[in-house]
């Protein structure tokens, strides 16, 4: 399928297909939306990249979801914003089952800190190096991570333990 | 003082787990810290849990501020409190049955969330909205956004001390709740935009009402500045209060009014137009300071911007039809459904499957909520429920600001602070 980018984007795939260009896993549309997908080894040093050469200064969100494949499962999507060219774009990681483990990049986007531990929340993938890696809206006496698919969509009263929820009695 | 201290003496016995994390987190959070003389009480360090059930902190936030004498020296926020779940709810619903559910995420503004919904959801699934839909949209947007900045208006002023004030913002509120009422059948959780267009036009009755409402509501903005912009006891609890910086507010990831106050203009309305901003003359108020008295002011030129928007709006109202007329995208009309066979045919399907877009399709999709930009990202599996729906919520990104300037003021500040940003728990939390 061939690609419409915009100039700012075209830029961006350009120099990032230069510059990473073993990195570089694929780049595709969807719904007039840019998705430009890497190797998660290399997170870190193309979103520093990105935000120092290419002006990708404010990251408005992270999303995770769950593929729910055997391979590759959980897919973690930078939504960036380049406030000088007014382009956005979406970078996004694949990391596997087992262990699900990314570079955090909260030492380049301040903001990233809490969507990280939402992520962390919602799926469990841990973030390496984050300044303050704890759940967030869960407590961290919660045992499951309630976006995973495998996580039931309506709830059976006593069909999972959860935590005590009565402070006053042991 | 030690964490071991704290422990100790707060002996939690509820989500202990949860407990520990967060006072060990507020013991870490910046590097320096001091042994202090345990003897003397002036010197005496203080852990204070405000919240999650204080009134002033607009809901459900709890913060853990580690306090110095009156000084917070570092503060912690403990947010989860009103957490649904609705983006697991959200997989499965279809995009119809989980507009109501978007009602009751930023419950100030109801409007702005079903709107954002249904935009993203067109966005996905490809579907053309009539152009008398677009103007409609638009109106109730403005007019959510006048009655969120109305009521953070009332509680802020009244957080910094002036009671009475909160009664006037709401006599204002219960107008455009009653042109709610008449507008979408509702009052405050309006559920009105509909995937494809709206669920009903715009009566003559509404129009009139809300014609008086732009006609007379200048007047009242009028009156609120008199009494506030040199009002010496406001700009002395506001003034150089929670001050954020432009590099900050953008590197944290600060919108809405927050970000405007300090001085970047990024409004998504100028940014990636949708409805038809494109087609109506505004303007995207700024200020340079990043205090709570810039914030105040931009929200209120936001309002009176809103009230230029409405009025244009209702000027160029074109005529025709206020939802598309296919019925694989949007709900048939009522008129059909009574008396056609097909029209109730579509209506089950549309109950039942809803509307499918296309296997694998992701699309975001962000308005300029009253908080900001407020944004749905949807990736279907080509079914009717959506096989994830992230919610990027406004409130959640400045909340994160929230824990960055509380650092180094004082502690009878915080409610005006936190009253500044205007948080709404409900679509932080999810």
């Amino acid at each position: 399928m061939s690609l419409e980018l915009s100039e700012p984007l075209q830029k961006v795939v350009d120099s990032l297909s230069e510059k990473f260009s073993d990195e570089l896993v694929d780049v595709y549309q969807s719904s007039g939306d840019t998705f430009i997908r890497i190797e998660a080894d290399a997170l870190h040093e193309i979103c520093s990249y990105l935000k120092n050469e290419l002006h990708y200064v404010y990251l408005s969100d992270i999303i995770g979801t769950d593929r729910y494949t055997s391979e590759d499962r959980f897919e973690v999507i930078y939504n960036l914003l380049s406030l000088k060219d007014e382009a956005r774009f979406f970078l996004k990681v694949w990391c596997e089952e087992e262990s699900p483990e990314l570079d955090s990049v909260a030492d380049i986007w301040k903001g990233a800190n809490w969507n990280e531990r939402e992520v962390y929340d919602m799926f469990g993938i841990k973030f390496r190096n984050h300044p303050d890696f704890r759940r967030i809206f869960l407590p961290e006496d919660f045992d499951y991570f309630p976006l995973r698919k495998e996580f039931p969509l309506l709830g059976i009263p006593g069909s999972i333990e959860l935590p005590n929820t009565t402070p006053d009695t042991d | 003082m030690k964490l071991s201290d704290i422990q100790s003496k707060v002996q939690s016995t509820f989500f202990k787990e949860h407990q520990k994390a967060l006072y060990q987190s507020l013991e870490d959070k910046h590097t320096t810290i001091e042994e202090m003389d345990d003897g003397d009480p002036l010197t005496a360090k203080m852990v204070l849990n405000m919240g999650p059930q204080h009134p002033a902190t607009h809901g459900v936030l709890r913060l853990v501020l580690q306090l110095d004498g009156e000084t917070i020296e570092k503060v912690k926020l403990d947010i989860g409190y009103l957490h649904r779940g609705v983006e697991k709810i959200a997989e499965n619903k279809t995009y119809q049955e989980f507009m109501p559910y978007t009602d009751r995420m930023d419950y100030l503004s109801p409007y702005s969330n079903n709107v954002a919904l249904c935009t993203a959801v067109e966005k996905i699934a490809g579907v053309e909205v009539p152009e008398r839909a677009h103007y409609i949209r638009m109106i109730g947007c403005e007019l959510a956004r006048i009655s969120s900045h109305l009521l953070w208006l009332g509680t802020m002023v009244m957080d910094a001390g002036a009671v009475s004030f909160f009664i006037w913002t709401f006599k204002e509120r219960e107008k455009i709740y009653d042109i709610m009422d008449r507008l979408a059948g509702h009052r405050f959780t309006v559920s009105h935009a509909r995937v494809g267009g709206v669920a009903n036009d715009i009566t003559d009755e509404a129009m009139g009402i809300i014609k008086e409402f732009t006609e007379a509501f200048p007047k009242e903005l009028k009156d609120y500045h008199g009494l506030l912009d040199r009002n010496r006891l406001f700009f002395d609890r506001n003034e150089a209060v929670g001050v954020l910086k432009t590099e900050d507010a953008i590197d944290i990831g600060a919108t809405g009014p927050v970000l405007r106050a300090t001085g970047y203009a990024y409004d998504i309305r100028k940014f990636a137009p949708y409805a038809r901003y494109d087609q109506v003359d505004f303007e995207v108020p700024t200020r340079l300071e990043g205090d709570n008295l810039a914030r105040y002011f931009v929200r209120m030129e936001e309002m009176s911007e809103s009230i230029r928007i409405i009025e244009q709006c209702l000027e160029k109202l074109p005529k025709g039809p206020v939802r598309t007329d296919n019925a694989k995208q949007a709900y048939p009309s009522k008129d059909e459904v009574y008396y056609s066979m097909e029209g109730m045919i579509h209506d089950f399907m549309m109950t039942d499957t809803g509307i499918c877009p296309p296997e694998g399709a992701e699309a975001y999709h962000a308005v300029e909520s009253p908080k900001g930009e407020l944004g749905y990202f949807i990736q279907s599996d080509g079914t009717g429920h959506p096989w994830r729906l992230k919610v990027n919520a406004p409130s959640f990104a400045n909340l994160q600001v929230l824990e960055n300037i509380l650092d180094g003021e004082m502690v009878a500040d915080t409610v005006v602070i936190i009253g500044g940003v205007d948080p709404v728990m409900g679509e932080a939390d999810k």
